[in-house]
């Protein structure tokens, strides 16, 4: 299956990036086969509705789950109909969460920050 | 970076003039001018250009003409008027939306970006300092504004504080600026357009959960007005944080390019200072 | 006759200008500032009506809909998504322009209305503003529903937002003359510029009223000369005025120089009759 990591670079050692909508790229991790692609972001220049069209993009994909930091309220919507959970990630490499997702060390989200929440420079550190 | 946005409802109540005395008195910040229909902060930051780049927040409807064939459809589908009946298409009505691409039997039109400001990072001794600038006309401030905000995070250097001065109103350019930030602070005007544009724009704030703290600026200028709005302020539990005196000389000053600071005026400037004492400990307490 | 007053810079005075004209003049006052309307509180007119305003969002019949997500792909404001056979709407994100029921193949977009403002007018329709709710980022539909009840049988006086943005923007066009109130600082300065050129652009022709005047400072008038503008009124820097603006007054009710003024003012820029 395929699983989703926001990220700031295009490689399994780039930060995960806090930010869902504005993200620069997506990681795409097939866990059977292993392999992984970058995905631009292309949302993430979007002024409003960017979540939206990130999460519309990963249902597209065929995502099954998602590891990022801050969801907002309209992208939840979109990840919620497309039966694509959410696990909050940590302020470390793509592999490192992949591996904390594993390990069962990451825990689901359902609750969502205010919109356009990681544009003030805040964020769970 | 706790972010603090300064807002006001109406125009002309003192928002630069109070971030910009603010800019020479706190310390590890980084400035931002969202203000971006009529920027004034880099009248009084000024320092030198590290990034430039055009904006583009919108696309235009372009109608290739050797396909057209003037049928109309895109005239009756367009809901703002933007077409023209010689077929050019008018850029400041033009809303991007598309509706006439979807209509045009011959495929004649697509969108393109169009450029509708320009973004801007100065390095200044005050701090590092996002502004940008909306082409005359355009639309889409709220998204240039979000632009500024992104680039003050993107250029910052994990500054404790970022002071935005913000836009007067209450709409998408001010929306824009307050959503994301850990407080705003309505600097008012004790007259009567003042007292109801202060109310309004804090309901924004409330509407958003952004919390909120006020500073009457000019507040000896109607003593009965000064009194309405802190009657407002306790009601409401919105900390009143400053008062500060009517004061030609400020006006003076600015005619000089300086600040309250700069220019000696000290009742405004040591008002201004202990208003961001009492910010930055609620802030730092949450 | 349409005359707009806007003022690049906020709080130089566009409102005092514009309700000190409407009050000499027989014309109609049209508070455009839609985010913040203050006309009210010096012409302090009897608001008998209130008009919600209402913007087209998408609705969708879901017995017509197959979930194709075409709607999805024409909106350029990702206020619709379609995920998995389910439409999701976010209708603070539409633009209502319409192109999602354009896409739809199997006629399953009608629309709806949202109201996003309210208009109010005196029993005569000689006084109209247009106040924006709470929340809603956009200003132009209430703008434009303002302007439909703009009348053409007396001059009218339209009160524009700070700014030279898009709202302004529908705020002046189709004006006949504009007014652009600046005061002498360089923020005054440097939005005037601004406004200037976006009249200059539309076309319009326009002079300048100085307010909060000082001798000391001939900035304004300097780049007036320079560029061929004519400027129409100075306003002295006045306590007292601003203590009067303050109580919600206008300089005309504090005596009888400011009258005469305001109405050589009127008639100068093609106002027509006075009271």
């Amino acid at each position: 299956m395929k699983i989703a990591v926001s990220a700031e670079g295009d490689t399994l050692t780039s930060i995960m990036d806090m930010r869902f909508g504005r993200a620069p790229y997506f990681i795409m991790i097939d866990t059977d086969t292993g392999e992984y692609e970058a995905v631009d972001n292309g949302a993430a220049q979007s002024s409003g509705g960017a979540g939206i069209a990130a999460a519309q993009m990963l249902v597209d994909k065929g995502i099954k789950i998602l590891i990022t930091g801050n969801v907002g309220p309209n992208a939840m919507k979109v990840l919620t109909a497309g039966d694509i959970p959410v696990y909050g990630g940590r302020q470390s490499t793509v592999r490192e969460n992949m591996e904390a997702y594993n390990t069962g060390l990451l825990e689901k989200i359902d609750t969502t920050v205010p919109a356009h929440f990681g544009l003030g420079g805040q964020g769970r550190r | 970076m706790k972010q603090v946005v300064f807002i006001s409802g109406k125009g002309g109540t003192g928002k630069s003039t109070v971030v910009a005395a603010l800019s020479r008195m706190a310390g590890d910040k980084v400035l931002a001018d969202c203000d971006v229909d009529a920027p004034n902060l880099h009248l009084l930051v000024r320092g030198t250009r590290t990034y430039q780049a055009d904006f583009s927040g919108a696309n235009a409807a372009l109608i290739d003409r050797e396909k057209c064939v003037e049928c109309g459809a895109c005239r009756d589908a367009c809901r703002f008027d933007a077409i023209q009946e010689d077929y050019g298409v008018e850029p400041m009505a033009c809303e991007g939306c598309g509706a006439c691409m979807l209509v045009c039997p011959t495929d004649a039109i697509r969108l393109t970006q169009v450029k509708t400001g320009e973004t801007y990072v100065d390095d200044t001794s005050l701090g590092t300092f996002s502004h940008a600038r909306l082409d005359i006309g355009a639309e889409g401030s709220g998204k240039l504004v979000t632009e500024v905000k992104k680039n003050l995070e993107q250029y910052g250097k994990d500054e404790a504080w970022a002071l935005v001065d913000g836009s007067p109103g209450i709409g998408c350019a001010v929306i824009a600026s307050m959503t994301g930030a850990d407080a705003v602070v309505a600097v008012c005007e004790p007259t009567r357009s003042g007292k109801s544009d202060l109310v309004r724009v804090l309901q924004v704030a409330d509407h958003f959960g952004i919390p909120a703290f006020v500073c009457i600026n000019k507040y000896d200028l109607n003593d009965e007005i000064t009194g309405q709005i802190e009657a407002f302020c306790r009601e409401n539990g919105i900390p009143l944080i400053g008062h500060i005196p009517y004061e030609p000389a400020v006006v003076k000053a600015l005619q000089s390019f300086q600040t309250p600071v700069e220019a000696g005026l000290t009742h405004i400037s040591d008002e201004i200072g202990r208003m961001w004492d009492a910010l930055a400990a609620a802030l730092n307490n949450n | 006759m349409r005359i707009a007053v806007l003022s690049g810079k906020g709080g130089t005075g566009k409102t005092t200008v514009a309700a000190s004209l409407t009050s000499v003049g027989i014309c109609q006052y049209v508070d455009c500032d839609v985010e913040e309307p203050n006309g009210a509180i010096f012409l302090k007119p009897r608001l008998t009506s209130s008009t919600p305003v209402t913007v087209a969002v998408p609705a969708v019949d879901l017995s017509r809909c197959d979930g194709c997500g075409r709607c999805a792909e024409a909106c350029q404001f990702h206020a619709i998504s379609v995920v998995k056979g389910t439409v999701l709407l976010f209708p603070e994100l539409c633009h209502h322009c319409g192109a999602c029921g354009i896409a739809c193949p199997r006629d399953a977009v009608s629309e709806t209305g949202r109201e996003i403002g309210v208009i109010e007018a005196d029993p005569d329709g000689f006084f109209i503003q247009g106040r924006l709710h709470i929340g809603e980022p956009v200003t132009i539909p209430v703008i434009q529903a303002l302007k439909k009840r703009i009348r053409e049988d007396v001059p009218v006086i339209l009160d524009c937002p700070p700014g030279a943005s898009c709202a302004v923007v529908a705020s002046i066009r189709d004006c006949d003359y504009c007014v652009l109130v600046t005061e002498p600082t360089p923020f005054g300065l440097h939005d005037l510029k601004v406004a200037v050129g976006l009249v200059q652009q539309m076309n319009i022709p326009f002079g300048v009223v100085v307010n909060k005047a000082m001798n000391g400072d001939q900035r304004i008038q300097d780049y007036c000369m320079e560029n061929g503008i004519t400027v129409l009124m100075e306003i002295p820097f006045s306590r007292e005025i601003a203590e009067g603006y303050a109580r919600g007054m206008l300089p005309i009710q504090a005596g009888g120089e400011w009258r005469d003024r305001f109405l050589s003012l009127y008639k100068a820029i093609g106002g027509g009759n006075v009271r």
